[in-house]
């Protein structure tokens, strides 16, 4: 299916269409869900209202003060992760290319437990977190480079580094005082509750400046997914685009995680859930981050609900669905 | 000496290496324009390396590939890929992709973020398909085709980018005999076409069936060029590639083929 406007053309996939708006539609019912529901019940329509500025009071305060910046903080962080999961996986060809298994996300859990340890502050174990995931990530990079990098030694690498930075980890939360390695420890699951509009906004920005670059990148990663060779045979500098997707990959992983903690299996899960649902060969950006929002607020909502009053951390939860939901669709490829 | 009808594609003074290892020194090779070339030799001569330092793969330790009279590394990349292509050795295809997918991609160097889809691409797809033969393949999954149909696939995507001159770095490699043949048949038929076709074979019988110019290759040194009845001896076999041989008239196409010597010969009983 082809769509043409003057010198305007596309070539439009109808299912990944239909899927993508699905999501869309999914994200929105869960954020309001999120939104009306819990201690406070607030009635679907004073949501909607409330939202674009004309409840009472009592509404607007839960909504716009309490709830909203929660579930928005869901949202970008989700589809952050989900993201920097779909640039990783292209560009190593490998759904364990994934930052949350190349080191990256435990570079930025080193960070924060150094913001914890030093008795930072929520920015400063933010900025931890985010020096730790930059820092692991040129690392990584410089030392799986060996004239360009390659998919399975950026992989080998990483998933050497990961391994050294969570024994890091480990050591450092034995010797915290206890009070740290709770709180540490509390961060390290990865969690959403308390997220201001202050975590949100950061993460709005960076979407906000690497969406576009996404898009630009993202035809031509689909082309080096066929290789090398392939890609350069067809004129795309090869180079050039992996170094400025992984920038953009780093960039993505490190401020979510910076937001919400290291939040593991979003950004695995949710491209290879988008690639099986919009039967789209090699990985999808767009499916991809929806996917990441709806995964997240999604697991969100269910910590908060499924055993309230207790309310769990959003990271148990997302291991647990994305897992569940990735191991069925699995299954179904056997036939 | 005023330059002569300068080809397309050349490279002068050619210095090729991966890392420290020198693969070709001070080569100096033209493809003539409209020809058929394969380039050919033992193992180890150096013969892709050389494919794919012109197809600009490989960036020259010294000396420089020219494209049209330019340095070809000075050109825009994708202006190189809308006059050159390439069929590499080894392609990875993506999970799950169809056959029409595949081939559409063949039209990248000709699309921008805001022209995708033109009718021009569905046409070079349409007819790139036809020309190979695959378009009843047109909704199958490439990775459930045959290692000759795949092929054919991979030929129709090179082709779909509509390139005056096309590379193919041993193209018949793991392919039975008649794919093989197929192949080598397709690219005989896109040279007559009047494209340049310029490839790595491994089976010099083949090699001189089909190519209007070889050039044999031998540690990294072009030994011999030309037409291959013109060049290929007994003598050149020897030197090449060590073996002692045979050559006759291919009954079928006239070119020069070669008999290896038999360990043990026939003798005819009186």
């Amino acid at each position: 299916m082809s769509l043409r406007f003057g010198p305007w053309s596309v070539r439009l996939a109808p299912r990944a269409l239909v899927v993508g708006l699905v999501l869309v539609l999914v994200a929105f019912a869960v954020a309001v869900a999120a939104i009306a529901t819990g201690e406070f019940t607030v009635p679907i329509p004073d949501v909607l209202t409330a939202l674009f500025g004309h409840g009472t009071p009592v509404a607007e305060l839960i909504v716009g003060k309490l709830r909203a910046p929660r579930v928005v903080t869901g949202l970008l962080v989700g589809a952050a992760f989900g993201l920097s999961g779909a640039i990783f996986q292209s560009l190593t060809r490998n759904p364990l290319g994934s930052p949350d298994f190349i080191g990256f996300t435990a570079g930025a859990s080193t960070g924060g437990i150094l913001g914890v340890i030093a008795g930072g502050t929520a920015l400063q174990i933010a900025g931890g977190a985010l020096a730790g995931c930059v820092g692991t990530a040129v690392l990584v990079y410089a030392l799986a480079h060996r004239g360009g990098v390659q998919g399975y030694r950026l992989v080998l690498v990483g998933i050497g580094a990961n391994a050294l930075l969570l024994s890091v980890n480990s050591y450092l939360l034995t010797r915290a005082n206890i009070n740290d390695a709770a709180t540490a420890g509390a961060w390290l699951t990865g969690s959403l509750s308390g997220r201001g509009w202050d975590h949100a906004i950061p993460v709005a920005v960076a979407l906000a400046v690497l969406l576009p670059v996404c898009a630009f990148v993202s035809r031509p990663m689909r082309m080096i997914e066929m290789g090398d060779d392939a890609a350069k045979a067809m004129g795309i500098r090869v180079e050039a685009v992996r170094a400025t997707a992984i920038a953009v990959g780093v960039l993505l992983c490190a401020v979510a995680t910076a937001a919400a903690g290291p939040v593991i299996f979003v950004a695995l899960s949710a491209p290879q859930l988008a690639r099986r649902l919009t039967r789209s060969p090699g990985v999808t950006m767009a499916a991809s981050a929806l996917m990441g929002a709806v995964l997240l607020t999604g697991a969100d909502l269910a910590a908060q609900r499924v055993l309230a009053p207790t309310q769990l951390p959003v990271g148990v939860l997302t291991a647990a669905i994305g897992g569940a939901y990735l191991a069925l669709l699995l299954r179904k490829d056997r036939h | 000496m005023a330059l002569p009808q300068a080809a397309r594609l050349s490279g002068s003074d050619l210095t090729l290496a991966y890392d420290q290892r020198v693969v070709a020194a001070e080569l100096d090779v033209t493809i003539p324009d409209e020809s058929f070339t394969v380039i050919i030799g033992p193992n180890a001569c150096g013969k892709s390396t050389l494919l794919r330092a012109l197809a600009r793969m490989l960036k020259p330790r010294k000396g420089a590939v020219h494209l049209d009279g330019s340095v070809i590394t000075s050109l825009p990349s994708k202006e190189v890929a809308r006059r050159l292509g390439l069929l590499p050795q080894s392609s990875i295809v993506p999970d799950g992709i169809t056959v029409t997918d595949l081939v559409a991609r063949g039209r990248y160097p000709h699309q921008k973020l805001m022209r995708q889809w033109s009718r021009a691409d569905e046409a070079a797809v349409t007819e790139a398909m036809r020309a190979t033969d695959v378009s009843e393949l047109a909704d199958r999954i490439v990775d459930e085709l045959s290692g000759g149909q795949r092929q054919r696939v991979w030929l129709a995507m090179a082709l779909a980018q509509e390139t005056p001159i096309l590379l193919l770095d041993e193209p018949t490699t793991f392919l039975d005999i008649s794919h093989q043949i197929e192949v080598l048949d397709l690219c005989a038929d896109l040279h007559e076409a009047g494209r340049t076709m310029v490839a790595v074979l491994h089976d010099l019988n083949q090699a001189c069936r089909y190519a209007t110019h070889l050039i044999v290759m031998r540690d990294g040194a072009i030994v011999a060029e030309g037409e291959p009845a013109g060049i290929v001896t007994p003598e050149l076999v020897a030197q090449v590639f060590d073996l002692r041989c045979e050559i006759i008239e291919d009954p079928q196409s006239g070119t020069p083929l070669i008999i290896p010597e038999a360990r043990r010969r026939v003798t005819t009983t009186a």
